[in-house]
């Protein structure tokens, strides 16, 4: 019986997208994140794309559907980079699964659930993030900032409650 | 749930968490599943496995390419060598999806920028117009003055069989984007292969090195920027004249980090380009030096941070170097030829008037255009001796070129020649009251 319960909460709270906005949001997202710290070089810190990888897999619930979508976001990302294919994406990835399965056990709607949760898997990423750079590619110079990371995962956290505002506008109950 | 269950045969295998009780027990049926069961993580490890390969693949170190001297590789990392061809292919795609979007952006910001740039700016044009004919005269006159070092120090490269490189032809670029990572200090310009533009070229601004163009596609190019930490450039300290490797760093400092530590390395000292690296010709600015401190992780070396001449954070407009010469562009040497011949007028005028200009000369020496019988004036009048009519200064002072002092007729201690040279003094010793004249012109 828990099962069939855990299935009908999973099947209450999924949302899917416009195959539009699917498309195009984490491209807004990718295409302002290369573009404002031109001009405002403090956003750099900001990370748009792992906000939208944390809303549409928790929106979405589906742990393959939000290691997909992290997945490519952050392959995409990638490409812009001077760093080989697969850093974002692994970190990304990674991330997207660990949102939609938290998205699972707790009201994401609930908006300091989301700041919990952009702020926890912000700083989750730039974990993940040191061990791919320090010990899968063997950048020693790369270092954690604890205090840098904090400030970023604090950032994300105020760019995401209105950005997730903004995209909850754009869900479809499935 | 149970229907498709019933249809598959294994789904209540699923439901029921004791083996027992599962009467599709069969190994191919258990096996469906685990797979189904853990789905989740197993998409999640297949598709992390396939980026680390992936991964595994692209940081393999390039072959050692016979063209390029080992000290030159000493200085980059994987990140600031091209990519393999799979590898470009991908972030071609990526680039290209991405930069139409950037460049009509930048384009249009550009355009109302300027718009409003051109009537604010009119405002101040006749004042700015004054000031920089000021400004030309006086660079023209210092041109003059480093025109003789410059031919001078031309000689002696030619002696000495020395390779400079000049900048013979840039390529000016604007910024339209970044990489968006904070890692990742990657910009992308608007000038591409079509431009002429090729990887390995250096990038500069007039105030100093930026970077270099890692990789070029036929309209943009992506720009590493020297505080990048795959980024490197061969260095000499301007004053000391000790040469290093410059290195960025992962937070976006430019450091070098392989000198042992040195006194005679000074905060604010400047740091230029060697050359050596074979991407940035030599002599360019690179910044300052803004701290020194031990390198922690790298005893004994030192940790010296520079300040960079250019602004790294806000660039707007760049040069790409696209050509280099042994010799001095055309204009270059015109530009040389005609300070020389400046310098040269001004030495002759210099020469003329101090002909003309009566002065003074050591005891026993004749002035030029004078015998030894005595000295002749500009106006080929013999000089008279009385020390009143002589100029040059005082004796034992340097020559100023103006006419002697009548002596005082009250002096005091600040009259010159009163009190005694500072090393016949003693330190503590009480002051003694004003000597008595001391006539300069005694000789």
């Amino acid at each position: 019986m828990a099962e069939r319960s855990y299935t009908s909460r999973e099947e209450l709270d999924q949302y899917g997208f416009h195959p539009g906005v699917t498309v195009m949001a984490p491209l807004v997202c990718i295409l302002l994140q290369a573009m404002l710290p031109k001009t405002f070089p403090w956003l750099i810190h900001i990370d748009l794309p792992l906000i939208a990888t944390i809303f549409f897999a928790v929106s979405r619930r589906s742990p393959i559907a939000g290691t997909v979508t992290g997945t490519l976001i952050g392959l995409f990302q990638d490409g812009l980079t001077n760093h080989p294919f697969g850093v974002d994406g692994i970190a990304k990835g990674v991330v997207g699964y660990v949102a939609a399965s938290v998205g699972f056990a707790v009201d994401v709607d609930n908006i300091v659930n989301r700041i919990g949760l952009v702020f926890t898997l912000s700083m989750a990423q730039s974990g993940l993030l040191y061990v791919i750079a320090h010990w899968l590619l063997g950048d020693v110079s790369y270092r954690f900032l604890p205090v840098v990371e904090l400030i970023s995962a604090a950032a994300n956290c105020v760019v995401a409650v209105p950005l997730f505002a903004v995209l909850d506008r754009f869900r479809l109950r499935d | 749930m149970e229907e498709r269950a019933a249809k598959a045969g294994w789904a209540l295998a699923v439901a029921t968490p004791s083996g027992k009780e599962r009467p599709l027990g069969t190994p191919n049926v258990t096996m469906d599943s685990f797979f189904y069961r853990f789905r989740n993580p197993l998409v999640l490890i297949a598709i992390v496995l396939m980026q680390v390969i992936a991964l595994a693949m692209q940081v393999q170190r390039p072959g050692k390419d016979a063209d390029v001297p080992a000290s030159a590789r000493a200085m980059e990392d994987a990140g600031s060598a091209p990519d393999g061809k799979h590898v470009s292919l991908l972030r071609r795609w990526m680039v290209t999806a991405m930069t139409p979007v950037e460049t009509a952006v930048h384009g249009s910001s550009v355009k109302v920028r300027g718009a409003w740039g051109n009537y604010v700016g009119l405002v101040h044009t006749r004042q700015q117009d004054a000031q920089l004919k000021q400004e030309v005269a006086r660079l023209r006159e210092e041109e003059a003055s480093f025109a003789e070092d410059a031919a001078q120090g031309r000689r002696l490269q030619t002696l000495l069989g020395f390779k400079e490189s000049y900048v013979t032809s840039t390529v000016a670029a604007q910024v339209i984007g970044t990489s968006g990572s904070e890692r990742s200090h990657v910009l992308y310009i608007d000038k591409g292969s079509e431009d002429g533009i090729k990887p390995e070229m250096a990038v500069i601004t007039p105030d100093g090195v930026v970077g270099k163009i890692r990789d070029v596609f036929p309209h943009t190019s992506q720009l590493l920027l020297i505080s990048d930490s795959s980024s490197g450039a061969g260095v000499i300290l301007a004053t000391t004249r000790i040469r290093g490797i410059v290195k960025g760093t992962a937070t976006g400092q430019v450091e070098i980090n392989n000198l042992t530590a040195d006194s005679r390395i000074k905060v604010g000292e400047p740091v230029v380009t060697s050359g050596g690296d074979l991407v940035f010709p030599r002599g360019l600015p690179v910044g300052t030096i803004e701290s020194i401190a031990p390198d922690l992780l790298h005893q004994p070396y030192t940790e010296i941070r520079i300040k960079t001449a250019a602004n790294l954070s806000r660039l707007e407009e760049v040069l790409v170097i696209t050509g280099t010469s042994a010799t001095l562009p055309p204009m270059a040497a015109q530009d040389a030829a005609a300070a020389e011949a400046t310098q040269e007028a001004n030495q002759r005028a210099a020469d003329l008037i101090a002909e003309k200009l009566p002065s003074l000369h050591p005891e026993g020496e004749a002035a030029p255009g004078t015998t030894a019988a005595g000295a002749v004036g500009a106006d080929g009048k013999p000089v008279s001796d009385d020390p009143e009519s002589q100029v040059g200064g005082a004796v034992g002072y340097i020559n100023s070129g103006l006419p002697r002092p009548k002596p005082a007729v009250h002096p005091d201690k600040f009259t010159p020649g009163t009190v005694p040279p500072a090393a016949e003094l003693t330190p503590g010793a009480p002051a003694t009251a004003p000597q008595t004249q001391q006539k300069p012109q005694e000789e």
